[in-house]
């Protein structure tokens, strides 16, 4: 097991182009880099997941994208690519809920030994207290994963993929799904030397990324960077987004709104 | 002709996973040809036909599976051979978990889904801990830090063996999977070759068709279980 667990560093990343849902030729690949955050917009059933779930599966012409996801230039040997399987990338997916049969306590234990944590102990209790912080309801460390509501299995997913499972490539897939509060569950996802790659319908996450990849009809149809306008709009934004804020707190308090 | 076996709990995704990795090899100009051992029915085999790999598939019926499966290894290798093809892949229907359909100098693989249980890798017991590649399917329904709590439990019970993620209903990770098998060794036959597992022995009055129950209609190799000190309440 030894080597498993050893700590990857990565400049760059590049998805090729590959195929349309039509078979059709893609005009082009992305290269990423460390420290940025791109987000990926178009509608649902657009291509998003599949572009995600490229670079998660380290694609080698082997998906029925035909994409191909290169490391610092260069494809991975498939020995690499074996050794790779599940270090490269940290992921956030759709699925809201756990579906083992373990208590929260138990799993993120076995989780930071399979992780060779230094003190698999206190790793559980960090993630166990960030996910309860970010969490509506507050969870026990001994529910089961599969009682947990979807907004506690989302806060606890986000929770461990921040304080455990490190990678240089984090995806995210609709975050503002999960019923948590999305600008803290990103404050703590991000970090500077990670790519990080988020799929997206919210136009706050989307303008406040660095660049945003438009997807249509699974191929990648443009490549966007923030204008001043846009940032400007998305301040704007954000002041809406905290108002909304304000008045769902006070409904959810019993408040009359004046 | 290269022998693989490949075993695994009902509807993990073996044929899915065989059929597109066979599709793969044939690519590589490698042909294939699949024996499926299972117990009562299966429609494994229309879905082996639609991928164009020859198939033939047999089933134990009242027999323990995999008694059945071993008295009739030789002619499943044969008939294979007949096929023309340069890799003859046994699956079987996971037998009955208590045993393991891997040979001696065979590759021999266990598929498995992330969906089973936390427990799971335990309770397959001999079809995992003597698998050389362990095939770990679904991972797309779960969470990362499940699979990879998943693939710890996998690792615990077997030290040595390759584990990869793969995705049966997208194909993603066969054409890894298609460069192992590449690597299975070539045998000559199947005969006195050894199981890695011996077999559970029986040859009871129930194997001879008996129903009724009661000590007095039990004959032949016969073993009484010890359920504890009497319960005082």
């Amino acid at each position: 097991m030894t080597g498993e667990n050893a700590i990857l560093s990565l400049r760059s990343m590049t998805l090729t182009a590959g195929r349309d849902k039509s078979g059709r030729p893609e005009a082009q690949g992305v290269d990423f880099r460390a420290g940025e955050v791109t987000a990926l917009l178009g509608p649902t059933g657009a291509g998003k997941s599949r572009f995600l779930s490229d670079i998660e599966s380290l694609a080698a012409a082997d998906t029925p994208t035909g994409r191909t996801l290169l490391l610092d230039g260069a494809a991975p040997t498939p020995d690499e690519r074996f050794a790779l399987q599940g270090r490269l990338v940290a992921q956030l997916t759709q699925n809201m809920n756990f579906v083992l049969d373990m208590k929260v306590m138990d799993f993120l234990r076995t989780h930071a030994l399979s992780r060779e944590a230094q003190d698999p102990d206190a790793v559980a209790r960090q993630v166990f207290e960030a996910a309860n912080e970010l969490a509506g309801e507050p969870f026990g460390p001994d529910v089961q994963l599969t009682q947990l509501s979807g907004g506690q299995s989302r806060a606890l997913m986000i929770a461990d993929t921040a304080l455990l499972s490190w990678s240089p490539v984090l995806l995210i897939d609709e975050i503002e799904n999960a019923g948590v509060d999305k600008r803290r569950a990103l404050e703590l996802l991000v970090k500077s030397d990670k790519i990080v790659v988020m799929a997206t319908h919210d136009p706050v996450l989307a303008l406040s990324a660095h660049r945003r990849l438009v997807i249509r009809h699974g191929a990648v149809q443009a490549v966007l960077a923030r204008t001043d306008e846009e940032q400007a709009v998305l301040a704007r934004l954000r002041q809406m987004e905290e108002e909304i804020s304000g008045y769902r707190t006070k409904l959810r308090a019993g408040e009359a709104l004046a | 002709m290269k022998l693989v076996t490949v075993a695994g709990p009902p509807s993990c995704g073996k044929t899915s996973v065989i059929a597109r990795t066979c599709g793969h090899l044939a690519q590589a100009g490698l042909a294939c040809a699949v024996i499926k051992f299972d117990c009562l029915q299966s429609r494994d085999g229309e879905l082996y036909k639609a991928a164009g790999v020859p198939v033939s598939v047999v089933f134990s019926g009242g027999l323990c599976p995999d008694h059945f499966f071993a008295t009739n290894l030789e002619e499943a290798f044969a008939w294979a051979e007949s096929t023309g093809a340069d890799c003859c892949v046994i699956e079987t229907a996971g037998l009955c978990n208590r045993c393991s359909p891997h040979l001696r100098g065979v590759l021999g693989v266990c598929v498995i889904d992330n969906l089973m249980g936390i427990d799971a890798p335990e309770k397959i017991g001999p079809m995992l801990r003597m698998a050389d590649l362990v095939v770990v399917t679904k991972g797309d329904l779960v969470s990362q830090a499940e699979r990879e709590v998943y693939r710890y439990r996998i690792r615990q019970m077997n030290k040595r063996a390759v584990i990869r993620n793969v995705n049966g209903l997208t194909g993603q990770g066969c054409l890894d999977l298609a460069a192992i098998l590449k690597e299975a060794p070539a045998v000559e036959g199947v005969t006195e070759m050894k199981l890695r597992f011996s077999m559970p022995a029986a040859v009871c009055s129930y194997c001879l068709s008996e129903t009724r129950i009661g000590s007095r209609y039990q004959k032949g190799n016969v073993k009484k279980a010890h359920f504890g000190a009497r319960h005082d309440g």
